[in-house]
């Protein structure tokens, strides 16, 4: 064992791969509690995540470690919720039937919205604003948690989500639109 | 120019609250929204909205998980022979290790600030190629090539004195196969610039030309969206060549410019 040749070890390997992706453990737990609502399935949504990760890092190429790690993390919730057939109404997400008749009826008003201030008080309470976000469909959910907790650019968002740039924008729109009316609905007394 | 309307306005909003709007847009967008309440109130509204998101809870990963994700890598675990060599013992002494995944706060608080940071310098580089590429590709679309059009750089030179607050080096490289066709100003990373246009067969260069803050830099090129890109520092002045060119030949052009340089016939005498 003392000579283990040319080329990397299995070890050497499990170290480069450990120093890329440690500092965006926070990042895939936080994207895959947002998705799976819960802490004890973003265990298992990360762990597995983090094994595909390993198996794949071979083709890793270096460059933006994160937004690799988050595809995976993603993909992984997707596949890990058909599994599962939970979460049913999150997997089939009808990108144009996804509150549209909303969108439509409320845009002027929402986008107008009289009392910015008074949303502001509303912000204070993050618990209203953390239960209206579960509420919104998982695809709403993850842009907003990439674009807003994350910080990511559009390019970044676009390229985890895997659409295009257009589909990024119209997407935050309705996801913001929802959530809006989300928080109003259920701030009514 | 026209002044933006409302519903563009409305539409833009968006984008804007994200910082993805290129730069003449925003600064339409602010004087549309400087003048009218209603965009003004829409804008105040995404800002709380945006602000009501980030209050939501970050989740951090448990140290329980972790400490799982680490022990299921095959990292070798701690050597049982006293003999080992110390520094091998200390690289593999799992406790060490262990410091990498449960970060103690004030060290992940610094690697936090030290990726931003080179995150946020990696995003204005990004930023800039994009701003170049879509000059480049603004320039080709609008029929607004040039505000100068000329293939004589005798022209082209004194065009921009008193435009800019720098002379830039214009040189004529017909000889070479890269004629000179033009010159234009453009708004590149906050700043007017100069861009100076060349031909090549049926291809377009932009070449942009500013004051360089510091030392030489070899060309070196870069390829974004179909465009390449070739940077190069030299005597005081930064160059961005942009161009769907094939690089060898970009880079070419670039070796031209540097060589012309050293050329004194080549070069038309600060006026």
């Amino acid at each position: 064992m003392e000579f283990r040749g040319i080329g990397l070890s299995d070890a050497d390997i499990a170290r480069r791969f450990d120093a890329m992706a440690a500092p965006h453990l926070d990042a895939a737990y936080n994207l895959a509690r947002w998705l799976t609502r819960n802490p004890h399935d973003a265990d298992d949504v990360v762990q597995e995540a983090y094994l595909r990760a390993f198996r794949f890092f071979g083709g890793f190429r270096g460059g933006g470690g994160r937004a690799w790690l988050l595809t995976i993390v993603r993909n992984t919730f997707y596949t890990w919720a058909e599994q599962r057939q939970r979460h049913k109404s999150d997997v089939e997400f009808d990108e144009a039937g996804a509150g549209l008749e909303m969108v439509e009826a409320g845009a002027n008003e929402a986008l107008h919205g009289a009392n910015p201030e008074q949303l502001l008080l509303r912000a204070a309470d993050q618990q209203l604003v953390e239960a209206a976000l579960l509420k919104l469909p998982a695809e709403y959910r993850e842009i907003l948690v990439l674009r807003e907790l994350e910080e990511l650019s559009y390019k970044e968002i676009a390229a985890i989500v895997g659409v295009p740039l257009g589909t990024v924008m119209s997407r935050l729109s309705r996801a913001r639109l929802q959530l809006r009316q989300q928080i109003e609905a259920m701030d009514q007394p | 120019m026209n002044t933006m309307n409302c519903e563009e306005a409305l539409q833009l909003l968006p984008v804007y609250g994200d910082g993805e709007l290129e730069l003449p847009r925003a600064l339409e967008l602010e004087r549309h929204v400087e003048s009218c309440a209603a965009c003004a109130a829409a804008l105040r509204s995404q800002r709380a909205l945006s602000r009501a998101v980030r209050s939501a809870p970050y989740h951090r990963a448990p140290d329980a998980l972790r400490a799982r994700l680490r022990a299921q890598l095959p990292l070798p675990a701690e050597t049982p022979t006293a003999a080992a060599p110390s520094l091998t013992r200390a690289r593999q002494r799992p406790r060490r290790d262990w410091s990498r995944w449960a970060m103690p706060i004030a060290a992940s608080l610094a690697l936090a600030v030290g990726l931003n940071f080179m995150l946020a310098t990696q995003r204005s580089q990004d930023s800039l190629r994009e701003e170049l590429i879509a000059g480049h590709v603004r320039s080709l679309q609008v029929a607004h090539l040039s505000d100068v059009i000329s293939t004589d750089q005798h022209t082209v030179k004194p065009w921009f004195n008193g435009k800019l607050d720098y002379a830039p080096p214009v040189r004529d490289l017909a000889q070479q196969d890269f004629p000179l066709l033009g010159g234009r100003l453009d708004y590149i990373a906050h700043r007017q610039v100069a861009a100076l246009i060349y031909g090549s067969r049926k291809h377009t260069i932009n070449l942009y030309i500013w004051p360089a803050k510091d030392g030489e830099l070899a060309p070196n090129s870069q390829g974004s969206e179909g465009y390449n890109l070739v940077h190069w520092r030299h005597d005081g002045m930064e160059y961005w060549a942009v161009s769907d060119l094939n690089v060898q030949e970009l880079r070419h052009f670039a070796e031209l410019q540097i060589a012309a340089g050293a050329d004194k016939t080549a070069n038309v005498p600060n006026s």
